[in-house]
């Protein structure tokens, strides 16, 4: 039970990779297994709040009407989460999610970057505790905004109850219990989570393949080259994937808001 | 080795269940976050947002009020012009009339003091004339009288008779020179 970073340190390839490879060594105390309070997920938790909490400090210490060229970047990401989804999504009415929209854009964004950042190299979204607290906020958030809108009563009455003739509705009212209320925190992260850990995944299996190859027979060198060519060509696809992801939890959560706002289903 | 962590990780950790200090890590780091961001730099960029708007449409306003501005000054002025052209216009015409009164003015002057001399030079033309005319008469009648004593050598005694002829043959003199 070494880590993967002994074993690569050892010369030698342990492949296939495992989900034991996600669940790092203790940083404190140093080399644990059954410590998980501070872990490389948990630090990079942290130097992501960070990171983001400085970077929005510094850039809006002192605002102006004529931005400089930091305080332009800063506006234009809360500027696209504000206007491309809240505003988009939910209406006039959404500026006042925009706030947190953007604060969860930008620590999805941030955390899945960290999976194809050198040293970093994992995202702690391929752990589902992270994804799942995200989940339930999301959750939490759409039927509280819906329930304070519409009263408690009305609220499930429109969520669960389609126009649709009465003979359908006892086939149609547990779907839309069931899609609505049970299916949704668990889709939301499941679908961040699944997507970081497989991309960590691939990224793992090609760069140890090639690492495996080396070891296993000296002819296998070209192969493994190619096998790292891959690796670089999946990073790109990943840094796809990271935008993706972090861009549709957001959308995903401003719809899931607009559709308890919503007066008619 | 592998072998062994293969196997150890399966029986370990299953990644579809969350562990729950990372929960507890996650949920305060996040927290942390939202307050700071949601609390003391979205709200702000908010207010920035409406001031540049407001600044923009300020000065657009403003801007119109300045346009307003300068055609009414525009207006004002060409007013003021086109009234300083019918007053210059009246003061010219004034100007003319003016000067043709004065001309005609000064003509008649220059007419009437010429008129005048002319009447005192040719009033003293004619005293002139007269007084010559009388002194030539006397003296004339003396040398005639003397010139036809020495010719015929005799003295006329009528003094009146001689003054008669004289006289007659004067003013048959001036009826014929004036004819």
């Amino acid at each position: 039970m070494f880590g993967q970073a002994n074993v690569l340190a050892a010369g030698q390839a342990a492949f296939p990779p495992s989900v034991e490879d996600f669940y790092l060594p203790s940083i404190l105390p140093w080399g644990a297994h059954d410590s998980y309070w501070f872990t490389k997920i948990t630090a990079m938790v942290w130097v992501a709040v960070g990171i983001l909490i400085i970077f929005f400090l510094a850039t809006y210490r002192k605002p102006q009407l004529v931005p400089t060229k930091k305080q332009w970047l800063a506006e234009s990401i809360y500027g696209f989460v504000r206007n491309n989804i809240a505003v988009d999504m939910i209406g006039h009415r959404g500026v006042r999610f925009a706030p947190y929209f953007t604060t969860l854009f930008c620590f999805v964004l941030l955390t899945n970057f960290f999976a194809i950042v050198p040293l970093f190299q994992i995202s702690p979204n391929s752990h589902i505790a992270f994804p799942a607290v995200l989940a339930v906020i999301s959750y939490v958030m759409f039927n509280y905004v819906g329930i304070r809108h519409h009263g408690f009563v009305k609220y499930f009455k429109n969520s669960l109850i389609p126009p649709a003739p009465w003979y359908i509705l006892p086939l149609l009212i547990p779907i839309e219990f069931f899609s609505t209320f049970l299916v949704r925190p668990f889709s939301l992260a499941v679908r961040l989570f699944a997507n970081m850990f497989a991309g960590h995944m691939l990224l793992l299996v090609f760069t140890l393949g090639g690492f495996a190859m080396l070891s296993a027979n000296a002819w296998l060198a070209p192969v493994s080259v190619l096998s790292w060519v891959m690796t670089i060509a999946l990073t790109f696809l990943e840094f796809l994937v990271i935008c993706l992801q972090a861009y549709v939890f957001t959308v995903l959560t401003a719809s899931y808001v607009q559709g308890a706002l919503a007066d008619e289903h | 080795m592998y072998f062994l962590a293969a196997e150890g990780g399966e029986s370990t950790h299953n990644p579809i269940i969350p562990l729950w200090q990372e929960i507890v890590v996650g949920s305060v780091a996040f927290a942390v976050l939202c307050f700071v961001l949601m609390k003391f730099v979205f709200p702000r960029m908010e207010q920035t947002f409406q001031a540049r708007v407001d600044a923009i449409e300020g000065g657009i306003k403003r801007a119109e009020a300045a346009q307003a501005e300068a055609n009414q000054l525009l207006e004002q002025y060409r007013a003021q012009l086109a009234e300083a052209r019918t007053d210059a216009a009246k003061i010219r015409d004034d100007a003319r009339a003016d000067a043709e009164g004065i001309r005609q003015d000064i003509l008649g002057k220059a007419r009437e003091e010429s008129d005048r001399i002319i009447a005192a030079g040719k009033e003293q033309l004619a005293a002139e004339r007269a007084t010559i005319v009388r002194e030539l008469r006397a003296e004339v009648g003396t040398i005639a009288v003397d010139l036809a004593s020495k010719i015929v050598g005799e003295s006329l005694a009528d003094e009146a008779r001689r003054k008669g002829t004289v006289d007659r043959f004067l003013s048959n003199l001036e009826s014929t020179g004036a004819r």
